[in-house]
Order: structure tokens, then C-alpha cells, then sequence
């Protein structure tokens, strides 16, 4: 099992949320970050004072999948994500060693998808 | 002769038009994204200071100083000769002044309705541009030929008691030519955009309707019975809209939403706008549920088929609520509500209804013309879209540098 956690561009949700239901990877979770790499943050003025290098909002992913779908998973990403500019994102992918469904107490691969 | 209750009631009403321009501004940042609210709040706010500026430099002069044919030129420049004693081709019992800053807040509000059109992706500097440009060359025109001593449409009879023409349709069809030029929003189709902070819609809506009473019932100019009149239907007409739009909510998508309820209000305010001063309840009540039936129409059935993106639907609202309540007064407007006005086609006068259809169709063909002419010019000399990595970014960081909300302290 992997916990795959992807960072991208917010108005890529919809495109990556689609390329995944493709890939028929349905189970994601969703938070607003922010954050920079190599972009550069936008200068904010508030009455005259800069503030450089502000954090730029992104979208947090994660997804926790058994071993057969983490390629498709990485591919889905970033076939809905990618345009090529810098802050595209970058995707994460960790060993997960324990998933439980709390409805029912199943544990591992079962309680993933 | 000055009268105390007609001038208080009339400045009372201009601050009330006044505060719909920051109403209208929450009403259209509510439906935006939030990384686009400063933008159209922006835009409202800074259109009060430039309109402003504008009509008491010239803007008054050109829609208002009696008639040199086209407009009323520039005889009041900077006020000249608009002084505190009453003016009694447009209003014999309150200072001149009086009424030329109420029209003020007139001019103000009408190029801001325009905004929900073009939401979300104008440059800022463009946006000026074209709104001081359509001002002058759409608004005072216009206004001058519906209200102004000499004007044609105000000679052949027209009625439009508080800006049905003038306001509404005007910037709606401003609007429409916007949206058509502009274009989409980039990924409308992926990525279709919901409303951020429905509250702000709410607040919005609640405070036009407010302002909307020294709209409508201001327009009497007077403290009297017909001012009376203009408020009470108002409200009704708006009462009977939203209800309307929120029963065929119910009945076509199962729920009835507060994004409906808004909708309706502001379309049945728009509707009974040039019929306050002319129509009695009845009529009001039948003209704000059909309103609701045709703006629906036009924002959930046409647009979606024709394919123009009209961001927050001035359109749909304004152009289609303002013909509908154009055309009923011609239906419903009766002398004995106003002996100054006309009796309407139900009253025994269909000639009134041709007038009031000349009067859209003029309004829709001259905006329609002007406003694509101003917006070819502006786009040659500034450009009129921001480019695509700005859309996306978001028009409050990429035009104004400041951001609505944080999500880290």
C-alpha cells in the first residue's frame, strides 16, 4: 500500500479529479495549502507595504492505494496537471503500512479501496 | 418654490441609491471565486469616485442641460449655472442640486451592473477606460433622450419612471456585448465555477432591495402620494419575484435555493422600475412573478444554449427584466395612478405599448452599436483581457497585489 500526496495548481482539481475517475481511482482527499517551490510567491502591498515572496494557494491531494494502482494513480496526476510552466506541483509517493475502514474495523489492502 | 419634506426626501433617496453600488458589489463578489472578490468590489467602488467626478464636471451637463439634439452639451460644465434654487422642467420644489446629485448616483450604478458580465478576467486600466468612455458616450445620451428637457423619447412619450430603459436595459445589453466579445472564462468547461460566499449574495440582495426604495420611490422627486405608490410596489413586485423564482426552482430542480430567492428580488426590483410610478399593486404583484419566469429562461435555458459566458448574469437579470418591465408598463401603466403619465394598453391605450417597444429597441440597438465600438477601441489601445496565467492566478493578486482572505494567519 502507498499514500501517493500530490501537490498541484488549483485550477487543475478538476482536470485531475477527472483523469483519476479515468483511471478509476475514486477515493481522494482534497485541502487548500499554500505554498512555493521555484515559483515566486506574488509582491502583496497593503497601504504601501510589500510583502515579498507570499505563498501562492495550491491544492493538497492524498491518496492511499494498493500497489497495482499507484502507476495509474502518478499517471492520472499528472496527465490533469501538467502544463509545463513552473508550479505544476510535485507528487509524493510514501509506504503506507497500515489502512483501516472505520465502519467496519477491516483492515489493509480491502480497506483501501 | 423649495419644499423641506420634498429636498430631505430626495437626499434621503440618493444616499439610498448611493450604497446600492457597494450592495451591487457584494451582491457580484459573493458569486465570484474568491481569489477574484477584490476585483469586482474594486471595480464598483472605484466606479463611484471616477463617475462621480465625471458627472459633476460634465456628465450632468451632457445628459441633462436642455436639448442641443444629440445630447445637452456642455452649457453646465462643472455645474454652471446648476445652482440651489428648484429647476422646474425636472423638479419645481427641491434645489436644483438636489436633483442633479440624485441622477448622480444613477450614472453611478448603471456602469457597475455591467461588471457581472465581464467578471473575472478585464484588466483593471481597461476597465476604467471603457466604463468612463460608455459614460459618456452610452449612458449621458441615452439618459438625455429619455429625461432630458428636449429629449426625443422623452417628447414622443415614453415612460420610464426610474431607469427601466435608462439603467437596465442599457447596461444589460452593455453587458451581452461584453461577454460576447470577451469570450469564456478559461476552463468554464473543466471547471465550472461555483458562487464563494453565498452570504455576501444574501447581504447584497438585501441591501439593493433597501436602496432600491430611494431608486424607485426617490424617483417621485416629491414627498407625496406617488412616491408612496412607487414604494409600495416596489416592494411587492420584488416580494412576488423572488417567490416566483424560487417556486420554479422547487418545481424544476426539486429545491428552492437562496441564490434563487436573490435572483428573483433583483429582477423583480428591476422590472417594476419603470412601472413604480405609473402602475397600481395588482399589476406589480403579475409583474414580478413573470419576471422571474423570463429571466430564468434566460439565464438557466439560453445562455447555457447560446454559450456566451455572462460571468453573473447581468443579462438575463437586467436586459431581460428591464424589456419585460418596459413593455408591462406599456400594459398596465393607468392615469389614475399618475395623471401625469399615460393609461397603458389594458387601460384603453395601445398606442402606449408601441412607444414603450420603440423605446427598447432603440436603447437596444444604440448601446448594442456604441458599447462595441468603445470596447474595439479600448482593446486596440490597452487590451481588454488579462492574459491566461493571470485569469488563473486570479485578477486580486495580478491587478491589485492584495488578496481577500488568508488561509495561514
Amino acid at each position: 500500500m502507498k499514500l501517493i500526496i500530490a501537490i498541484i495548481q488549483p485550477d487543475k482539481l478538476e482536470e485531475v479529479k477527472d483523469e483519476l475517475y479515468k483511471a478509476e481511482v475514486n477515493l481522494i482527499t482534497a485541502s487548500e495549502v499554500l505554498g512555493h517551490g521555484r515559483q515566486k510567491g506574488i509582491t502583496e502591498i497593503y497601504r504601501g507595504a510589500k510583502e515579498t515572496g507570499n505563498l501562492l494557494r495550491k491544492i493538497r491531494l492524498e491518496i492511499a492505494v494498493n500497489e497495482n494502482f499507484v502507476e495509474p494513480t502518478i499517471k492520472a496526476i499528472i496527465k490533469g496537471a501538467k502544463t509545463g510552466e513552473i508550479g505544476d506541483g510535485k507528487i509524493f509517493v510514501l509506504d503506507l503500512p497500515q489502512c483501516i475502514r472505520i465502519r467496519t474495523g477491516e483492515t489493509g489492502g480491502v480497506a483501501i479501496g | 418654490m423649495v419644499n423641506p419634506g420634498d429636498t430631505a426626501w430626495v437626499l434621503i433617496s440618493s444616499a439610498l441609491v448611493l450604497l446600492m453600488t457597494p450592495a451591487l458589489a457584494f451582491f457580484y463578489a459573493g458569486m465570484v471565486r474568491k481569489k477574484n472578490v477584490l476585483s469586482v468590489l474594486m471595480q464598483c467602488f472605484i466606479i463611484m469616485c471616477v463617475l462621480s467626478i465625471q458627472w459633476v464636471l460634465f456628465g450632468y451637463s451632457l445628459s441633462f442641460a436642455p436639448s442641443e439634439g444629440f445630447w445637452g452639451g456642455f452649457k453646465w460644465f462643472g455645474l454652471n449655472g446648476v445652482g440651489l434654487a428648484p429647476y422646474a422642467d425636472y423638479a419645481g420644489t427641491i434645489p436644483h442640486q438636489a436633483f442633479m446629485i440624485y441622477q448622480a448616483m444613477f450614472a453611478i450604478i448603471t456602469p457597475a451592473l455591467i461588471i457581472g458580465a465581464f467578471a473575472e478576467r478585464m484588466k483593471f486600466s481597461a476597465f476604467l477606460l471603457f466604463t468612463l468612455l460608455w459614460a459618456t458616450f452610452v449612458y449621458d445620451p441615452l439618459c438625455h433622450w429619455v429625461w432630458g428637457v428636449g429629449g426625443w423619447l422623452r417628447n414622443l412619450g415614453a415612460l420610464d419612471f426610474a431607469g427601466g430603459t435608462v439603467v437596465h436595459i442599457n447596461a444589460g445589453v452593455a453587458a451581452l456585448v461584453t461577454a460576447l466579445i470577451l469570450g469564456k472564462r478559461v476552463n468554464l468547461d473543466k471547471n465550472f465555477p461555483t458562487p464563494h460566499n453565498m452570504p455576501f449574495v444574501v447581504l447584497g440582495t438585501g441591501l439593493l432591495w433597501f436602496g432600491w426604495f430611494g431608486f424607485n420611490a426617490g424617483s417621485a422627486l416629491a414627498a407625496n402620494g406617488l412616491a408612496v405608490n412607487a414604494f409600495v410596489v416596489t416592494n411587492t413586485s420584488a416580494a412576488a419575484a423572488g417567490l416566483s423564482w424560487a417556486l420554479i426552482e422547487w418545481w424544476r430542480n426539486g429545491k428552492p435555493t437562496i441564490f434563487g430567492v436573490c435572483s428573483g428580488a433583483v429582477a423583480g426590483l428591476v422590472a417594476i422600475t419603470p412601472a413604480a410610478g405609473f402602475v397600481s399593486v395588482i399589476p406589480a404583484i403579475i409583474i414580478g412573478l413573470l419576471v422571474s419566469v423570463f429571466s430564468f429562461i434566460a439565464v438557466a435555458v439560453i445562455k447555457p444554449k447560446l454559450g456566451y459566458d455572462d460571468s453573473l448574469d447581468a443579462f438575463g437579470v437586467h436586459c431581460i427584466g428591464g424589456i419585460w418591465g418596459a413593455l408591462a408598463t406599456g400594459l398596465f401603466a393607468s392615469k389614475a395612478v399618475n395623471p401625469n403619465g399615460a393609461d397603458g394598453l389594458f387601460f384603453g391605450n395601445p398606442k402606449q405599448l408601441l412607444v414603450q417597444l420603440l423605446a427598447v429597441l432603440v436603447t437596444l440597438v444604440y448601446t448594442f452599436t456604441i458599447t462595441f465600438i468603445i470596447y474595439k477601441l479600448v482593446d486596440l489601445v490597452i487590451g481588454v483581457r488579462v492574459g491566461e496565467k493571470e485569469e488563473l492566478m486570479g485578477l486580486d493578486l495580478t491587478q491589485h497585489h492584495e488578496r481577500a482572505y488568508t488561509v495561514l494567519e
